[in-house]
C-alpha cells in the first residue's frame, strides 16, 4: 500500500518475544472500510427508516449464524434438489402445470401412444400411418388419387362424393380406430394390473408360508443360475465377522459392580478425611443426576431392592416402562378396560386387602373359586389343592393384581400444592401409593418435558412433609414411612440440589424453633417423632462419614444442641434422646469421629438409672443434674418388674403414647432404655478405641459401671449387657505416644537474586488463583468491548449527523436553485413584458 | 447468707455497676473472698469483681490461681457465664511472669474436660490454648516432646491433684486435643489440627468467638452454598433397612 498512508506506532523499548497488534496502522484503509460499512447499514437503516414495508429473505439459513456457510450450501443445495426431484426437465419451470388437450392431460396421452408403440400392431398403425401421410403430406395429389381409386369402387353405387366429405369421412374414421386402439389398451392395462394386484396376494401368503416344495419347483423354473456367478455372490453376501460386544459373565459384571463400588468408596474416604477439598470442588460433579438414576434403575442392586417388596415391583416395573412408551394411547384403552373389569376387580380388591395378611388367605381365596367350579370337594382336599398350585399361585396373582391395579389410572399429572399431593395418595394403601409416585415420576421424568424437573423436585418436598405428617400422627404410620423412603432415595438421587435445599429448610425450621423456645425459656423440650424421622432420613439419602457435608454437618450440630440443651423430664425424653444416640453412632459409625455429647448423654442416662444415695465419683453435664426432680428417671424398685422382663424392641410408637401404658410395663421400658444405654455404651467403646485419650473419655462412664451400678439386683439378661459393655471398656490398653509437632519447612534465607517466574504467555498476569483470573480477566474484556462500543456509537452518530447535514445541505441548494430558477424566468418575462410595452411605446 | 439466686445477681452488676462508684471498694473484699470460696457458679461470677480488686487495689489473695484452678470441672463449658469466665481466664494467664508448670496444669486441665464440651465451647477453647502456647514457650513441651520416651502406659498428668504444682502436667502430652482432631465437626477439628503445626507468632483474636452460641454455629453451616451434593450410594431398604444398623436391633416400627 502507500507508504504515506501507513502509520507507525513507534514502541520506545524492544522487548525480546513480545508480539504486538498494532505496531503498523492504515488509518485512511480503515475508515473508508468503516464508512463503506456504515453506509451499507446505518444508511440503508437512516434511509428506510419511514417505510413500513418489509423485504424478506426466505433463503434458508441467511441469517442463521449458528449454521456454517459450508453446512448452509449443502442445506440449500438439498432443499434445491428436493424442489427438483421428479422433474425431468429443470429448464421446464412450468412441469407442474398440466397441459390438455380436449380436457385430456397430454402427459397421459404421450404415454399411452408410448405403449402402444411398445406393443405389436405395428402393421395396423403402418398403415393408419400411411393413409395418414398421405392424407397430410401428400397433399391434394394423396387425396386426389384415393379419391380416384376410392371413386373407381363407388361410383358405380353412389354419386361422387366431395373432397369435404372425404376428408371428414377419413378424420372419422381415424377417430374410430383410435378410439378402438384406446379401448382395447384400457382393457388391456386393466388387466395386468388386476393381474399384478392378485400376484401381489399371494406373494404375501406365499412369501410367508410356502412350503420348500413350492419353493423348490419355483427355483427349477428359474434358469439354473451359474456356478460361478453363485459363488461370487456368495463372497459378495458373506457375513463379515462383525465386531460385537460380548455378552458379560456373571463374574465380570460383579466385578464391574465390585470396582464402581469400591470406587464410590474411595471417594466416600477422601471426603471423610476431608483433603484436597479444592480439587474436589474442581471436579465435575461426581455423579450427575441424570446419569446415576439411570445407572441405579439398570443396577443389580436396584433389582434385589424391588424384589424385595414380595416380589412384586419387579414385575410393575417391567409393565410399566412397557406402558410408559404406549401410554397415551393406552389410556383411553385402559380406561376401557376399566369398564369392563370393573365386576371381576371389585370382586378382587377384596381379596386384594387381605393379601397382604398371610398366604394361606390367598389360597383359601382361590381354592374358593375353584370350588365354584368343583361345586363340591372335602374341605382337605381344597386345602391340598391350594398347596398344590402354591407354585402357580404367584402368576395366578399377577394378572389379578394387574386387573385392581388398573383401578388406578396409568398416568398421574405432577401435583402443584401440598393438598392435591395428599388427596391423590388419602385412602390408598401402601403399596398403591407406592405405585402412584412410581407413575407420577415416570410420567414426569425430566426427559419428557421441560417443567417436569421442577415438578418433581417439588414432589420431593411434598412426599418429605406428607412423610413428618404420618410421623406426628397420633399413631404414627412408620410402616408406611418405611416403604415411602425409597421414593425419597430415588428422588433424591435424580436431583440432589433440591433433595438438600428441602431437608436442610426442614433442619432450619426446627433449629430456629428450638433456639427460639432457648432463648425465651431457657430450655426446651425434645422435638417430635416427625423431627427424628428426618434426622433419620438424612443418614439414608446422604454419607454421613464426609467431613463436610451440606446436609450432615447441620444435621450434627442440630443433634448436638437437641443433646445437650433439652430438658429430660419423662421416660420418652429419655428413649428419644437414646433415639438421638443410635443416630449419633449410626453417622460416625463409619469415620469414627469423636461426639463428646453422645458420651456425655450415656453418662447421664445411666446416671438417672441410679438411686441417689452414693457419693460420686463423677459429674454429669448439663441437661442432666446430680440431684433433683428427674435424676431418678430410669430407677425401677420393683422386683417383680425385675424379673418378668424381657429384652425386646422399644416401638417408636411409644413416643407419642405412654400414657396408657401400665406401670409394669413402664418398669420394662425403662429396663430395656438402661439395656440399650449398655449396649451404646459397648458400641462408643468399640468405635473410640483408636482414640489417644480413649480411657479419660470413657473415664467417668467406668466409674460409675464399676462402682455404682447395682449389678447384682439387675435380671440375668440385663446382667449380660452389662457385662459386655464393662468387657468392651476395661479390655483396652492403655497406649500412649508423646505429641510430636510436624517438622515446618525450614524457611529459606532472603536471598538478592531476581526471582523468576516462568511465563507462559505474554501480556497474561500470571497470579491469583484460575477463578480470580477468569474474573479479572471478564472485567477486562467487558471494560474493553465497552469502550468499543461507546466509540462505535460515537462514530455512529457523527455519521449519520453527517449524513443529516448534507441533506440538509442539498435540499437547500436544491431549493436555491429553484429560487433561483424561477426568479430568472420571472425576470425574464419581466423583461419581456418591459421590453414588450417599450415597443408599444415606441410605436 | 444470701438466697442463690440474689447472690448471682448481685454479683452479675458488682463489677461495673457497684465497685467504680465506692469510696472504698476494699470494704467488698470480704464479701467477695467468701463468694469465691462458695465453688460453682457464684465463685465464677465473684471472680469479676475480686479481678478488679487484685488489679487496682492491691488486694493480696493467697493461692488464687490454686482456687482458680479449682473452679474449672466440666460445667465450666456448659454454663452462661462462659464467656465471661474465660475473657477473665484468658486476663489471668497472660502474665508471662506465670510459671510453667502452672500454665501448663491450667492447659492440661482445659483440655482434659474439653473431652465433655460441646462444639461451640471447643472452637473459643482451642485458640485460647493456642494463645497460652504463644504465650508460654516452656509450655510447648505439652505439643512437641521430641525427647521423651517412646511409649508410656499412662497419662502422667493427675487429674485429682488440687495443687497444680504437683499435677505433674509438664510430663504429659495433649492427646485430648489430637482426639479431638477426629471431632465430628470439621471447623473443630480443623482447629485442633493446628497444633500439629508449629504454631505462628501471632495470637489469635478470641473475644469473638468467646459468645460463640451453638445455633450461630448452626446458622453458618447451614447457610453454606454446596457446589455438589454427595450422595449416599448404598440403596436404601426401609427406614431401618441398613445392613448392621442399630435401630433395628433396638427399636421397632
Amino acid at each position: 500500500s502507500n507508504p504515506f498512508e501507513v502509520k507507525v506506532n513507534r514502541q520506545k523499548f524492544d522487548i525480546l518475544g513480545r508480539k504486538t497488534k498494532n505496531d503498523v496502522g492504515l488509518p485512511g484503509v480503515s475508515r473508508s472500510k468503516a464508512i463503506k460499512k456504515r453506509n451499507q447499514t446505518l444508511l440503508k437503516e437512516y434511509k428506510e427508516r419511514e417505510k413500513t414495508n418489509v423485504f424478506k429473505d426466505k433463503r434458508f439459513g441467511e441469517y442463521n449464524t449458528k449454521i456454517t456457510p459450508e453446512e448452509k450450501m449443502i442445506r440449500r443445495f438439498a432443499l434445491e434438489r428436493q424442489q427438483n426431484y421428479g422433474k425431468k426437465n429443470i429448464y421446464n419451470l412450468n412441469e407442474d402445470e398440466e397441459l390438455t388437450h380436449y380436457g385430456q392431460s397430454l402427459a397421459e396421452i404421450e404415454k399411452l401412444n408410448d405403449i402402444v408403440d411398445s406393443d405389436s400392431d405395428t402393421e395396423e398403425r403402418g398403415t393408419l400411418s400411411a393413409e395418414l401421410t398421405a392424407a397430410h403430406f401428400g397433399g391434394g395429389g394423396g387425396l386426389l388419387r384415393k379419391k380416384a381409386s376410392s371413386e373407381q369402387q363407388e361410383e358405380e353405387q353412389e354419386k361422387p362424393k366431395s373432397r369435404k366429405e372425404l376428408i371428414e369421412e377419413m378424420i372419422a374414421k381415424s377417430k374410430q380406430e383410435k378410439q378402438e386402439r384406446q379401448s382395447r389398451r384400457e382393457s388391456a392395462l386393466e388387466l395386468t394390473e388386476k393381474l399384478d394386484k392378485d400376484w401381489k396376494e399371494i406373494q404375501t401368503l406365499i412369501a410367508h408360508k410356502t412350503p420348500k416344495s413350492e419353493k423348490k419347483d419355483k427355483e427349477v423354473e428359474k434358469p439354473k443360475p451359474d456356478e460361478y456367478d453363485m459363488i461370487v455372490r456368495e463372497l459378495g453376501f458373506e457375513m463379515k465377522a462383525k465386531p460385537s460386544e460380548r455378552l458379560k459373565t456373571e463374574e465380570e459384571l460383579a466385578k464391574e459392580e465390585q470396582a464402581r463400588l469400591q470406587k464410590l468408596e474411595a471417594d466416600r474416604l477422601r471426603r471423610m478425611r476431608g483433603i484436597d477439598e479444592e480439587t474436589s470442588k474442581k471436579r465435575p460433579s461426581h455423579m450427575s443426576a441424570d446419569d446415576l438414576a439411570d445407572g441405579f434403575i439398570l443396577d443389580k442392586d436396584d433389582r434385589r431392592l424391588l424384589s424385595y417388596k414380595d416380589g412384586k415391583m419387579n414385575i410393575e416395573n417391567e409393565e410399566d416402562k412397557e406402558e410408559e412408551e404406549g401410554e397415551k394411547e393406552e389410556e383411553e384403552e385402559g380406561e376401557e378396560e376399566d369398564n369392563e373389569n370393573e365386576e371381576e376387580s371389585q370382586e378382587e380388591s377384596a381379596s386384594e386387602n387381605e393379601e397382604d395378611d398371610a398366604a394361606d388367605s390367598h389360597s383359601d381365596l382361590e381354592s374358593d373359586l375353584e370350588s365354584e367350579e368343583e361345586a363340591a370337594g372335602s374341605k382337605e382336599e381344597k386345602k391340598h389343592k391350594a398347596n398344590e398350585n402354591e407354585s402357580q399361585n404367584m402368576e395366578k396373582f399377577d394378572p389379578k393384581r394387574e386387573a385392581a391395579k388398573s383401578e388406578l389410572p396409568y398416568t398421574f399429572a405432577a401435583p402443584e400444592s401440598y393438598e392435591t399431593f395428599k388427596s391423590l395418595l388419602a385412602g390408598r394403601t401402601i403399596e398403591q401409593q407406592l405405585i402412584i409416585l412410581e407413575r407420577i415420576q415416570k410420567c414426569n421424568h425430566p426427559s419428557l418435558a421441560v417443567g417436569n424437573k421442577a415438578k418433581l423436585e417439588k414432589l420431593f418436598g411434598f412426599l418429605l412433609e406428607y412423610v413428618g405428617e404420618l410421623a406426628t400422627l397420633d399413631l404414627p404410620e412408620l410402616r408406611t414411612i418405611d416403604k415411602l423412603v425409597l421414593p425419597l432415595y430415588n428422588l433424591c438421587q435424580m436431583f440432589p440440589e433440591a433433595a438438600s435445599d428441602s431437608i436442610k429448610f426442614i433442619l432450619r425450621d426446627a433449629a430456629h424453633d428450638l433456639g427460639e423456645v432457648i432463648e425465651v425459656k431457657g430450655r426446651a423440650a425434645f422435638p417430635g417423632l416427625d423431627t427424628l424421622i428426618y434426622l433419620k432420613i438424612v443418614s439414608l439419602l446422604f454419607p454421613t462419614s464426609d467431613f463436610w457435608h451440606p446436609v450432615v454437618t447441620p444435621a450434627f450440630m442440630y443433634m448436638s444442641q437437641l443433646l445437650t440443651k433439652c430438658r429430660i423430664t419423662t421416660l420418652q425424653d429419655v428413649i428419644k434422646g437414646l433415639f438421638i444416640c443410635c443416630l449419633f453412632l449410626e453417622y460416625v459409625s463409619f469415620s469414627k469421629r469423636f461426639v463428646p455429647e453422645l458420651i456425655n448423654f450415656l453418662l447421664g442416662v445411666l446416671h438417672i438409672s441410679l438411686p441417689k444415695n452414693q457419693a460420686q465419683g463423677y459429674t454429669v453435664v448439663h441437661p442432666f443434674t446430680p440431684v433433683g426432680k428427674n435424676s431418678e428417671l430410669l430407677l425401677v424398685c420393683d422386683k417383680e418388674d425385675l424379673k418378668s422382663w424381657e429384652k425386646q424392641n422399644v416401638p417408636l410408637s411409644i413416643v407419642t403414647r405412654l400414657k396408657e401404658a401400665s406401670r409394669t410395663e413402664i418398669n420394662h421400658t425403662r429396663l430395656s432404655c438402661l439395656a440399650l444405654c449398655f449396649d451404646l455404651i459397648k458400641k462408643c467403646a468399640a468405635l473410640y478405641e483408636s482414640l489417644p485419650s480413649f480411657h479419660e473419655i470413657m473415664h467417668p462412664v467406668r466409674i460409675l459401671l464399676t462402682q455404682h451400678v447395682p449389678v447384682n439386683e439387675y435380671p440375668e439378661k440385663m446382667q449380660e449387657w452389662y457385662h459386655s459393655a464393662l468387657k468392651e471398656l476395661e479390655n483396652k490398653v492403655k497406649h500412649y505416644t508423646p505429641l510430636i509437632c510436624e517438622k515446618k519447612k525450614p524457611v529459606p534465607l532472603k536471598q538478592y537474586t531476581p526471582k523468576i517466574v516462568k511465563v507462559l504467555e505474554f501480556g497474561k498476569k500470571q497470579a491469583g488463583s484460575k477463578k480470580e483470573q477468569e474474573r479479572k480477566q471478564l472485567i477486562q474484556r467487558h471494560k474493553r468491548e465497552l469502550k468499543g462500543a461507546i466509540r462505535e456509537i460515537r462514530k455512529d452518530n457523527q455519521y449519520l449527523a453527517r449524513m443529516q447535514l448534507s441533506e440538509i445541505m442539498e435540499r437547500d441548494s436544491a431549493r436555491k436553485r429553484k429560487v433561483k430558477e424561477l426568479l430568472g424566468s420571472l425576470a425574464t418575462q419581466e423583461g419581456e413584458w418591459k421590453a414588450m410595452k417599450r415597443k408599444k411605446w415606441k410605436n | 447468707q444470701l438466697p442463690t439466686g440474689l447472690y448471682k445477681k448481685v454479683l452479675v452488676i458488682l463489677h461495673d455497676s457497684v465497685l467504680p462508684y465506692m469510696n472504698e471498694p476494699t470494704l467488698m473484699m470480704d464479701f467477695l473472698t467468701v463468694a469465691y470460696g462458695i465453688g460453682g457458679a457464684i465463685s465464677l461470677l465473684a471472680l469479676n469483681g475480686l479481678f478488679i480488686l487484685i488489679h487496682q487495689h492491691n488486694l493480696e489473695y493467697p493461692d488464687f490461681y490454686k482456687k482458680l484452678y479449682s473452679l474449672l470441672d466440666p460445667s465450666i463449658y456448659h454454663v452462661k457465664y462462659r464467656a465471661r469466665f474465660f475473657h477473665l481466664t484468658d486476663l489471668f494467664l497472660s502474665s508471662s511472669h506465670l510459671p510453667a508448670y502452672l500454665v501448663a496444669a491450667f492447659i492440661k486441665r482445659l483440655s482434659r474436660l474439653a473431652l465433655t464440651a460441646p462444639p461451640e465451647a471447643l472452637l473459643m477453647l482451642i485458640p485460647f490454648l493456642c494463645n497460652l502456647f504463644r504465650r508460654h514457650p516452656a509450655c510447648r513441651v505439652l505439643v512437641h516432646r521430641p525427647a521423651g520416651p517412646a511409649d508410656m502406659s499412662e497419662d502422667p498428668y493427675v487429674m485429682e491433684e488440687e495443687e497444680p504444682s504437683k499435677s505433674r502436667a509438664l510430663e504429659s502430652s495433649l492427646w485430648e486435643i489430637q482426639s479431638l482432631q477426629n471431632h465430628y465437626h470439621p471447623d473443630v477439628a480443623k482447629a485442633a489440627a493446628v497444633l500439629n503445626q508449629s504454631l505462628s507468632e501471632m495470637e489469635d483474636d478470641i473475644s469473638g468467638l468467646l459468645e460463640l452460641s451453638a445455633y450461630e454455629l448452626f446458622d453458618k453451616e447451614i447457610k453454606k452454598k454446596a457446589v455438589d451434593v454427595p450422595l449416599e450410594f448404598e440403596p436404601v431398604r426401609g427406614l431401618f433397612g441398613k445392613k448392621n444398623d442399630i435401630f433395628a436391633e433396638h427399636f421397632s416400627l
